[in-house]
């Protein structure tokens, strides 16, 4: 094992402590809050995926997050509340949006793929805007929060909070296999020269393609946890600037690493939600330079910071 | 049919806003290879800073003066602090770098200016009408923004092909390497451009805060449509950057203004109602679609990459 490994299953172990730390404190707020995170940690992983390991710099990938929310709450303000149903429709449409997106956008590449999936994305988000039966600008309430019968009960803070961790680790999973298979490193070769890739005969579009889609699935999946953790949606949830957000969190972290999404994820939503808030209401202008700070000087990230060497 | 008119008049108007901030992205990107998401709050910042010192002065065309030297100044500032570094990373470090400077002058217009949208009024001598037709009216000051709008495009397209600044321009696009060699002065040459682009940000900006209202956000708001403007109009061409703008700007107009009546002629009212206002927020989007699908350079890809 790595040290990265070591670190990043002490990192999850951390968190599946966190319920229990959390009561004994009398701090159940806490349990939301690192809910939230593991959300985003799953859509950061999914869009390091094809960014860190694909070298596709995708400025969209809260489309997916938002997609995701509506397959449940649109199910849901018809009555339907079966989270198999919901969720799957969730995972499905978030893969055939991709689809067509990545169809479209994957036929060029460089700056040009970057604005066309920030624009495919604002697209969406006007289409929320404009679509008055689901709440438009507003939103609408999620009435109840998806039934598994006779699996669990998400309307247990706590239960949920492990449903949503063993998510995650089933994400990392699926990612860490996913990269370590003859696709992953068809993927991993396009990012580092694509056009060797297409020489020694590997159709590198489809394999680009296909990796989008499964992105954009995991992130859909991130979407459904996330209307059912808020019990809202708005398109908001889909709005550019968290888009940003995600991409953030890759960088932070480490870009090309399992474990740093999920770093990345942690310490920014801390510091977004907690930690900078309560100090100035105008804690924006101290994170925009930071991010500015880190892109020129870690480019890493945290995970960069530990060490790499295999011990023993 | 008038009111066909005076659409088309409005998604002109819309066009040549869009134009100016297409201009000085295309520009940038096609000589620095810098993607700059902050374009936007530069646009911004022009509106906020015209409708200040219009209040201040008094005088619409001393604020028009001082907001486009201002942003100007920004635009340079900007680029000295921040941006320099930022020519020799690759797109990802640039649209990450440039998103944390819009998280920053978002911030600051809101310590500054706070959060609520702020209206301008426009001086008297520009608030009228003027009659294009018998009995067609047209607001002057909208009328005022084609022109002016339209006038740039031309002193650009002067300034590009027929001036030695243009010259290092269109030679620092193709080889930046040997521009330098031949003893100009890249540095500059880049800092000169994007003070140049930031001006027509903020001339765009200035320009629509009494046409919209001025909050935060409505720069990138912007910012995305003039993607969609590049995308369609070539990248680095400021030729595709004018007809893409147009197009877009026409194209988001009369959707939004005609298509739920068209649709109702088709399908039932209340369809119509709903379809209509969804579509048309869409078909900018669509449009960019499409063109990608035919041509995936854009209308007029620059020659030169």
């Amino acid at each position: 094992m790595t040290r990265r490994t070591v670190f990043l299953a002490s990192g999850l172990v951390l968190l599946a402590l966190v319920p229990p730390i959390a009561a004994a404190l009398g701090q159940p707020f806490y349990v939301d809050v690192f809910r939230r995170i593991m959300i985003f940690a799953i859509a950061a992983v999914s869009l390091d995926l094809i960014l860190g390991y694909g070298g596709m710099v995708s400025f969209g990938h809260a489309a997916y997050l938002g997609i995701g929310a509506y397959a449940v709450g649109i199910p849901a303000y018809y009555g339907l509340h079966n989270g198999y149903v919901q969720w799957t429709i969730a995972v499905l449409a978030s893969a055939a949006i991709a689809l067509v997106i990545g169809a479209i956008s994957l036929r060029t590449s460089g700056v040009y793929f970057i604005m066309i999936t920030l624009a495919f994305t604002q697209m969406l988000y006007y289409l929320g805007v404009s679509v008055e039966e689901y709440g438009g600008d507003d939103g609408m309430r999620l009435a109840a929060r998806s039934t598994f019968a006779g699996l669990v009960d998400l309307r247990g803070g706590t239960t949920f909070y492990y449903v949503v961790l063993v998510l995650l680790v089933l994400s990392l999973g699926v990612g860490h296999r996913l990269i370590n298979s003859r696709f992953g490193m068809v993927i991993r070769g396009g990012r580092s020269n694509e056009a060797r890739m297409r020489a020694i005969g590997f159709a590198t579009f489809r394999y680009k393609l296909v990796a989008f889609m499964i992105a954009g699935a995991m992130c859909g999946l991130a979407g459904a946890l996330l209307v059912n953790h808020t019990e809202y949606v708005t398109p908001e949830f889909m709005h550019w600037t968290r888009s940003g957000d995600i991409m953030f969190m890759v960088i932070l972290g480490g870009m090309g690493t399992l474990g740093g999404p999920v770093l990345g994820a942690v310490v920014l939503r801390l510091l977004e939600d907690l930690l900078l808030p309560s100090w100035t209401e105008h804690w924006q202008a101290i994170l925009g330079p930071f991010l500015v700070l880190v892109v020129l000087f870690a480019k890493r990230g945290l995970v960069g910071l530990l060490p790499e060497r295999r011990d023993g | 049919m008038l009111l066909v008119l005076e659409q088309t008049l409005n998604g002109i108007q819309f066009g040549v806003t869009l134009f100016l901030m297409a201009a000085g992205l295309t520009l940038v990107f096609g000589i620095m290879n810098l993607v700059n998401l902050a374009h936007g709050s530069l646009y911004m910042l022009g509106a906020y800073l015209a409708t200040t010192f219009f209040q201040r002065t008094g005088s619409f065309l001393a604020a028009v003066a001082l907001a486009l030297a201002a942003t100007l100044v920004i635009g340079i500032v900007v680029e000295l602090i921040a941006l320099q570094t930022l020519y020799e990373r690759d797109h990802l470090d640039q649209v990450l770098a440039t998103f944390g400077l819009i998280l920053f002058f978002n911030e600051l217009v809101a310590i500054v200016w706070g959060r609520a949208a702020i209206y301008t009024k426009l001086p008297p001598w520009l608030s009228g009408h003027i009659e294009l037709l018998p009995g067609v009216r047209y607001p002057l000051y909208r009328a005022l923004v084609i022109l002016v709008g339209l006038a740039v495009a031309a002193l650009l397209w002067l300034l590009v092909s027929r001036t030695r600044l243009g010259m290092l321009i269109r030679a620092g696009a193709s080889n930046r390497t040997m521009v330098s060699a031949l003893g100009v002065n890249i540095r500059l040459l880049y800092t000169l451009v994007f003070g140049l682009g930031a001006a027509l940000a903020g001339l765009a900006g200035l320009m629509a805060g009494p046409i919209y209202a001025v909050q935060i956000g409505m720069g990138e708001e912007i910012l995305i449509q003039v993607f969609v403007v590049i995308v369609i109009g070539g990248i680095g061409s400021i030729r595709g950057a004018l007809v893409g703008a147009l197009v877009v700007g026409m194209v988001d107009t009369l959707g939004r203004a005609f298509l739920r009546p068209l649709l109702a002629t088709v399908l039932s009212p209340s369809a119509a109602d709903s379809a209509g206002p969804a579509l048309a927020s869409m078909l900018i989007y669509i449009l960019m679609a499409a063109v990608l699908f035919f041509r995936p350079q854009g209308l007029f890809p620059a020659s030169a990459r």
